[in-house]
């Protein structure tokens, strides 16, 4: 209860910082965030953007471990997990790719240009989709989690490749990508001054606690559910 | 010393006996094959007519030659393991033989009718498609082999999966597509890099992709096929 309180507060803390605290040309005040020529208030993308992203993998890999661990040890409780893990995901997944392209479309002049990042959330969002579709073609529950487990796996080992690898090695819009001016590498070490550095690391430990709250509120449900069925 | 060795060719006499069971009853049948030959074909036609007469860039025409592969495979590879659910063999497989050499057994059948499709297509995309014209052979060559192989790796574990649910024509392209993504984006540059004349080493890098690709998805599908195969 006080946790689930903490959290609220932090995460509208969060939400006023990044949407509240001025931009400004010079920033003279702790609270003013600098501008940033070429996005200015359209900066702000950052911490609501990347943490949801940032989810959408997380969420895959829980999927993932909770599958391994569904494999070896056959307990109906870890597949609860790793299908709650997969929804919470493809939410996460959906917020990001609409979040990013109406970005884009501002920033960028279209909401779609298959850059090498906006590839490598497609494909996620595909998994997402293909991994919902077998679950509900298979009738029998331990089939079902069975094969969910092993598909999870098999597109684990496949798709880092994507999520990774490519948009390091490939030119694209996004920061970080190859032949960027400011270095290839993750967007949180340039042109990120400390106060803002601080609530994009605030915004995104608040959602990965909003994630563990979600998912343990959905195995709750999904246990509840799998009791109740197998009662009656 | 003896008895491994004698485990092992046990192991390898099971996996090649799978391999020319299947092998057999498809040259009896002949479904797989007339299904992709007419695939094939149909696809290589509706491009034609697309076409009509005039002719796109040979980068372009490299990507169509991948779109003919993988839905030909879509509608061709899955046949392994849906043939022993449908016939009710499944079982008696399962206690004949060791898990493993099922797989390799299927995993060859379905290289052999892998090979033989992009082949196949290779040849009628050659012969009636103006203006696909490759200018390094080596690099085209390499990844035709290479991405054959890949695709009957990959779809071969998602035969597995799908053999036991309940819509398995559906479901194949949707559980395939984003496992051989990879796969599909490495192999359609290089083929461009084919059309483009580009000297063999250029495409080294994507050829290493394609190499870990094809191990990596083999060794997970005989970690994981365990897990699917057995009731």
């Amino acid at each position: 209860m006080i946790l689930r309180v903490l959290l609220g507060i932090l995460l509208t803390l969060v939400i006023v910082a990044a949407l509240g605290l001025p931009i400004v040309q010079q920033p003279q005040h702790w609270y003013e965030f600098p501008s940033i020529p070429g996005l200015e208030e359209k900066a702000r993308i950052i911490f609501f953007h990347v943490p949801t992203a940032w989810l959408s993998v997380v969420a895959f890999l829980t999927s993932m471990v909770f599958g391994i661990r569904y494999l070896r040890r056959k307990d109906p409780e870890d597949d609860l997990t790793s299908a709650s893990a997969a929804g919470l995901g493809l939410l996460f997944c959906v917020l990001a790719t609409v979040t990013g392209a109406v970005w884009a479309k501002f920033n960028w002049g279209s909401f779609w240009n298959w850059d090498p990042r906006e590839t490598s959330i497609f494909v996620l969002l595909l998994i997402y989709g293909a991994y919902f579709s077998l679950r509900s073609a298979v009738e029998v529950e331990e089939k079902r989690a069975t094969l969910s487990s092993v598909y999870s796996i098999l597109a684990a080992v496949t798709v880092p490749f994507f999520i990774f690898i490519m948009p390091r090695i490939m030119t694209g819009l996004h920061p970080g990508a190859a032949g960027d001016p400011d270095g290839a590498g993750p967007v949180i070490e340039f042109k990120m001054s400390p106060n803002m550095r601080v609530v994009f690391f605030s915004s995104l430990i608040s959602f990965t606690l909003l994630f563990i709250w979600l998912l343990s509120l959905r195995v709750r449900t999904a246990r509840l559910e799998y009791h109740l069925q197998s009662k009656g | 010393m003896s008895a491994r060795e004698s485990v092992a060719a046990r192991w390898i006499r099971a996996a090649l006996a799978v391999f020319l069971k299947d092998w057999r009853s498809e040259l009896r049948t002949r479904y797989a094959m007339s299904a992709l030959v007419m695939f094939v074909v149909t696809t290589i036609s509706i491009i034609l007519f697309s076409l009509g007469g005039e002719g796109a860039s040979p980068e372009v025409l490299a990507g169509m030659l991948w779109v003919v592969i993988f839905f030909a495979a879509m509608s061709g590879l899955s046949r392994t393991f849906v043939m022993e659910e449908e016939r009710g063999t499944g079982m008696t497989l399962q206690l004949m033989t060791p898990s493993g050499a099922v797989f390799a057994g299927k995993l060859l059948f379905n290289l052999a009718l892998g090979a033989g499709l992009t082949l196949l297509t290779v040849v009628l995309y050659a012969l009636f498609i103006n203006g696909f014209v490759v200018r390094t052979l080596s690099i085209f060559l390499v990844t035709i082999a290479l991405g054959s192989i890949g695709l009957a790796a990959a779809s071969t574990i998602i035969a597995a999966i799908i053999a036991r649910a309940n819509t398995k024509g559906t479901l194949y392209p949707v559980l395939s597509f984003p496992i051989l993504l990879p796969l599909l984006m490495t192999v359609i540059n290089a083929t461009r890099l084919a059309a483009d004349g580009a000297p063999f080493s250029e495409a080294a890098g994507e050829f290493q992709v394609l190499i870990s690709y094809i191990v990596v998805v083999i060794t997970v599908s005989t970690m994981l096929f365990d897990y699917i195969w057995k009731d």
